[in-house]
């Protein structure tokens, strides 16, 4: 856990309300495991008072990359941002996706629903490097939604196209792509993040299957370092179910550990 | 300015704080989670997040809301409860030399009393802040900071049953904050630290439902400063005993207007979620202020608002 108050924005691409950010930042980049997570500051103004937490979308030596979609006051902030601004962040926080040595040489899933494919590049990029197979599945609402799909095949990986009215690839839901996916292939390992029912119904899918899931969780967050108790989820723990933190015991958890939303605990 | 080297301790008279700023209760966890950000020993004292006496499961989230300037908070004092925190917590936090005041929390004024009797043997701790904003099951819901006697016979009990300092942190969801200070002081608390969260709701307009699952939640931030600090000045006004600010404190600027007004310390709080280093760069602040103004001891700030 490090504070940079001057990470440096280096490159800034965007897609409509989709934008990733390229910031120089060292010691965190250094640090940085893929599904933890930064918070950044988004102006020096009192409002929006708090930081604002992003999965790492992918790091290279001395800089960590953001991806987002403009959902809210803070994020159309960091929105106006560009190369040469400098930004205050936090990182890297949280626990990231486990990778299990005995997954090596073999082939996992990794699923994105819309903003949710963020954190899935640098776990893709470590798979990898560690000699496992990620095949991907990226869903969006439209063709528009799925900007980083080029990104992902120029670097080489195997990754499959959901929308939901068909513009691009399987229509239908990525959790319906994913399902379809699993009729030919049992992968080891399953990992996603995206919006809710999308998880939920990926998990259900690797629990038939008795596919071990985990799963970034996004949540509102206070502080992002374990302080506030304000981000919570309910979280299975022994034989009951508790509020744990997401920043610090998540982001990412087991797909066994889980509550959904909607579900009794 | 060679050789100024002014004195930034600050005197609650029970205890000698090397500098006037507090880490808040709430906003500073267990304060393990800042080692990281800020040396713990270069706080003037730590204020633990608040403590039952069992450990309590908190509220449904979401918790958190924000609004122009201010934070409002629905945790709803999720802890691990006392027996936790002796054999978890506190043996991490022997190296540090800062003070640790504990937040007592409790559903009945008797689990009150209970954390401070359990606490009680803990050399470690330094003083009790007793929150009596917290939901009291015997009167409704109501929390004790609500009435004066009903924090008359609170704090008596807890001062009755303490073998620490007690402060008590006040409410400011009252009509007449001095009322419930000058009930604190005469049943025998040490301070007054004010002031808690300000009872606020926030409405998402497309679903017309409360953005919090608790539906009111506490407002902190810069939003309250102006509102704390007329209290502050209030109760400071009104009481012997030292009193303690808080409410939006995010620079130094701000620590110094509540100790103008007549705070001998003050508490920092949401400005910690939004900068881990917050505590430690406030002292900075206050301290550049002191040697740009000559000031050679901090105290001497204490109560100095001129009004003609």
């Amino acid at each position: 856990m490090l504070k940079d108050a001057r990470a440096r924005i280096i490159h800034k691409e965007s897609w409509k309300h989709y934008h990733l950010l390229s910031i120089e930042t060292s010691p965190i980049a250094r640090e940085a495991q893929p599904g933890q997570f930064l918070m950044v500051r988004v102006d020096s103004l009192p409002y929006p008072l708090l930081r604002r937490p992003f999965s790492i979308h992918a790091r290279d030596k001395d800089t960590v990359h953001i991806f987002f979609a403009e959902a809210g006051v803070g994020t159309a902030i960091l929105a106006g941002k560009g190369a040469g601004d400098s930004l205050d962040i936090l990182g890297p926080l949280g626990k990231g996706f486990a990778v299990e040595k005995s997954l090596k040489g073999k082939t996992v899933f990794l699923a994105g629903g819309g903003r949710g494919i963020a954190p899935l590049y640098f776990l893709a990029q470590e798979l990898r490097n560690r000699d496992i197979q990620p095949k991907l599945f990226y869903g969006g609402r439209t063709a528009s939604d799925l900007p980083l799909l080029p990104k992902f095949e120029a670097a080489g990986f195997s990754i499959l196209a959901s929308t939901d009215n068909g513009s691009l690839g399987f229509k239908g839901f990525v959790s319906s792509l994913l399902k379809e996916e699993l009729e030919r292939l049992q992968p080891a390992h399953i990992y996603a993040c995206g919006p809710e029912p999308m998880m939920k119904t990926i998990a259900a899918c690797a629990d038939t299957r008795n596919i071990p899931a985990q799963f970034s969780l996004e949540a509102i967050m206070g502080c992002g370092i374990g302080a506030c108790w304000g981000c919570v989820r309910r979280i299975k723990r022994g034989d009951k179910a508790e509020w744990v933190k997401t920043c610090e015991d998540g982001p990412v958890f087991r797909s066994s550990e889980i509550v959904w939303q909607g579900e009794d605990s | 300015m060679s050789g100024l080297n002014p004195d930034f301790s600050a005197d609650l008279g029970f205890l000698k704080l090397r500098n006037p700023v507090l880490a808040a209760s709430g906003t500073f966890g267990y304060g393990l989670e800042f080692a990281s950000f800020v040396d713990l020993d270069k706080l003037g004292g730590i204020i633990v997040k608040g403590l039952y006496f069992y450990p309590r499961p908190g509220n449904p989230p979401p918790r958190l809301v924000e609004s122009p300037s201010g934070l409002i908070n629905s945790v709803g004092l999720q802890g691990i409860g006392v027996h936790a925190f002796c054999e978890k917590i506190l043996p991490q936090l022997e190296k540090i030399r800062t003070p640790i005041i504990i937040n007592v929390c409790g559903e009945e004024d008797e689990e009150y009393a209970a954390v401070i009797d359990f606490l009680n043997k803990e050399e470690r701790i330094a003083a009790f802040e007793l929150n009596i904003s917290c939901p009291n099951v015997k009167q409704n819901g109501l929390c004790p900071g609500l009435s004066a006697e009903a924090t008359f016979s609170l704090v008596r009990l807890a001062k009755r049953t303490s073998r620490r300092p007690l402060i008590t942190k006040l409410s400011p969801n009252v009509t007449n904050i001095v009322e419930i200070a000058k009930a604190a002081e005469e049943a025998g608390s040490d301070a007054v630290s004010l002031v808690n969260t300000f009872l606020a709701l926030a409405v998402d307009v497309e679903t017309r439902r409360p953005r919090l699952t608790n539906i009111f939640g506490g407002l902190s931030g810069p939003a309250i400063k102006p509102l704390a600090l007329r209290m502050v000045y209030q109760a400071a006004a009104a009481v012997q005993i030292p009193v303690i600010g808080i409410g939006g404190i995010m620079t130094g600027r701000d620590a110094l207007e509540f100790l103008i007004v007549g705070a001998r310390a003050v508490e920092v709080g949401t400005a910690n979620l939004v900068d881990p280093e917050a505590t430690i760069r406030i002292i900075k602040e206050i301290e550049d202020y002191c040697r740009e103004k000559k000031i050679m001891k901090v105290e001497d700030i204490v109560g100095t608002l001129k009004i003609d």
